[in-house]
């Protein structure tokens, strides 16, 4: 008789026992075992290697974020010259003794009081020139005229008048030295400089 | 009877008076001053005879005959012959002994120059006289003492005597001529005397220099340069000590001494648009003369400065008017082609000559300033002839000329005869001005 109750008290512990093992399973599994020394670094330094990787990745996002910045700043710089450039270069150009504003010159000098609208601090010469033709008497009063001009149309456009100065050179200086049509027409200019 | 032998005793003291002082009556109708230079009066100057025969007489006697001749022959009055056989002198004579004016009318001279040099020291004695052979007179005897160095200028004062003696009027031979060159790259001003012997610098503003323009005594030029980077009119005493800023806001040009005065014509564009302006020499606005739409520039004075004759774009083409300063009524003068510019009033006040485009090319026009007679054409077909200006009496007009490829200054007679090229630097010259006589 006893002896089946010990047998019985037994089989409970086992069964508590495989219980246990089974429920055990689903515990984290440093918790039951004490790891050792090497499964120790070895978690360490694929920690790091993973802390590491992402700072890499921050770093080089950072960088390209850095770098992009400095293009567009680039770009906005060269925009900006081009800009420059374009209201430099761009001449309103006139026909023979002429100083009226061709319907392409109102275009060019829209173009102009853009840069101006957007460029607030800038002023600007306006140089009025002629072709070699003529005589050098009336072709400086032209190019005065043609300067003048060019300046009625920018304050028309909104430009304030203290920002735009005149000045004529006649036929002194052209910008082409050559005796025929082509070098006429580009000599027949206001040209603009900024300041 | 009585009445003849006074007249005659009359003329014999009126001939005799003349012959020693050697001045001109005008009895003597040498000149046909409708057009002076249609016929040329023949002249010819006979070798210098040097009185003691030294090297340096010979040297001086040849090269102050040469002077002579190429002075007189810029007036365009005379016609030189050059007979060898004739103009070699008597070389030793002092003075020439009864003349053989018949052999000197034979070779169809009219008007003849003798002359003799002495050398003393370092001064130079002239003895010239000039003979009417055809009425076997003599018209004047000078004789001048001077320094070697002035003798061109004793040379050029007995012309003047024989022009005055000829025509009535003292010539060209004291008065200069201010022009524009690029022999430095840039465009300066030179002044030469009349015949362009001896240009020099006048403004060293290393920049751009434009319209020289001389007051009527001589004493200051006005002219316009970018010097200070805006087209100013600079007022300078010839001397260059004294000087004057003309600087408003905008292009300042074309400066025009008024007659008699310190006070100049020019054109400013402060207001707006080139408009012109009388102001004192020193730069203070007295008057404003024009108020017109668009272009009013290059103001001319007449003699008597009470008109001036101005470029004006009024009526839509660059044409000349006239202004009364009095009255203040503005009459156009130009009618013919679309771009006339560049006015100059003659000496004289009865013609005004002009520049003016005509198929491409700029040439020289001159229109009596009544504006009642067509204009007549001075230059053709020898490139761009422009920026006219009259001599002090009006006989001759100095311009500027592209015919022979770069600009050079020319010379021509009033009526566009006799067009010769003044003098030739290195760059091209333009915008000639002639000075008042000094």
């Amino acid at each position: 008789m006893k002896k089946n109750l010990w047998v019985r008290l037994a089989l409970c512990f086992v069964l508590a026992g495989f219980l246990f093992t089974v429920s055990c399973a689903k515990k984290p599994m440093a918790a039951p075992d004490q790891p050792s020394q090497e499964e120790l670094a070895a978690e360490k330094a694929a920690a790091e290697k993973v802390a590491a990787e992402k700072a890499k990745l921050e770093e080089m996002a950072k960088q390209k974020a850095i770098e992009e910045e400095q293009l567009r700043q680039e770009e906005a710089e060269r925009d900006k010259l081009a800009a420059i450039e374009e209201f430099i270069n761009n001449d309103i150009n006139f026909a023979f003794d002429c100083s009226a504003l061709t319907s392409e010159s109102q275009f060019v000098l829209k173009q102009k009081a853009e840069w101006l609208e957007a460029n607030t601090d800038a002023s600007v010469t306006i140089e009025g020139h002629c072709d070699e033709r003529g005589t050098n008497e009336y072709n400086l009063a032209l190019g005065d005229r043609r300067a003048q001009s060019a300046k009625a149309f920018l304050v028309e456009l909104g430009v304030g008048e203290s920002r735009l100065n005149t000045i004529s050179y006649g036929e002194e200086r052209p910008t082409d030295n050559g005796h025929n049509e082509q070098a006429w027409t580009k000599n027949r200019r206001a040209h603009l400089i900024i300041e | 009877m009585l009445i003849s032998r006074i007249k005659k005793s009359l003329f014999v003291l009126i001939v005799f008076i003349a012959a020693s002082s050697g001045r001109c009556l005008g009895d003597y109708d040498y000149i046909d001053i409708t057009n002076p230079f249609l016929r040329k009066i023949p002249m010819a100057i006979s070798s210098f005879s040097a009185v003691n025969r030294g090297n340096d007489e010979v040297d001086q006697a040849v090269k102050n005959r040469e002077l002579l001749r190429k002075s007189l022959e810029f007036t365009s009055y005379f016609s030189m012959i050059h007979n060898k056989i004739l103009t070699s002198g008597n070389g030793s004579k002092a003075a020439p002994p009864g003349l053989n004016f018949k052999k000197w009318t034979a070779s169809g001279v009219e008007l003849l120059i003798t002359g003799n040099v002495e050398i003393i020291d370092k001064s130079i004695k002239l003895k010239l006289r000039l003979y009417d052979t055809v009425n076997k007179k003599m018209l004047l005897g000078k004789s001048y003492k001077t320094t070697i160095n002035n003798s061109r200028k004793v040379i050029h004062r007995f012309c003047s005597e024989v022009i005055y003696c000829i025509t009535g009027s003292r010539g060209v031979f004291y008065s200069k001529i201010a022009f524009l060159s690029t022999s430095t790259g840039k465009k300066e001003i030179y002044i030469s005397d009349f015949d362009g012997y001896n240009p020099k610098r006048f403004t060293y503003s290393n920049s751009i220099t434009l319209f020289p323009a001389w007051s009527s005594d001589g004493k200051w030029i006005a002219y316009t340069s970018f010097a200070k980077g805006n087209p100013d009119i600079f007022v300078k005493s010839l001397d260059k000590r004294q000087s004057y800023l003309i600087n408003f806001k905008g292009t300042n040009s074309t400066p025009a001494w008024v007659p008699g005065k310190f006070e100049l014509a020019a054109s400013l564009s402060y207001s707006g648009d080139p408009e012109i302006y009388l102001l004192t020499g020193t730069g203070k606005i007295n008057k404003r003369l024009t108020r017109s739409r668009d272009s009013d520039l290059s103001p001319t004075w007449s003699p008597d400065g009470t008109k001036m004759a101005f470029v004006s774009k009024r009526a839509g083409t660059p044409q000349i008017y006239i202004k009364n300063i009095a009255s203040g009524k503005t009459a156009r003068l130009t009618f013919m082609g679309k771009y006339n510019t560049q006015p100059e009033w003659s000496p004289k006040g009865d013609k005004i000559a002009y520049s003016a485009i005509e198929n491409g090319e700029i040439n020289i026009y001159v229109i009596d300033s009544a504006g009642k007679y067509p204009p007549v054409r001075l230059t053709h077909s020898a490139g761009n002839n422009e920026s006219p200006s009259w001599s002090p009496d009006g006989s001759l007009i100095v311009f500027s000329s592209t015919r022979g490829g770069a600009s050079r200054i020319y010379v021509m007679t009033a009526f566009g005869t006799d067009q010769r090229q003044l003098l030739s630097m290195p760059g091209e010259q333009t915008n000639p001005k002639w000075s008042p006589r000094f």
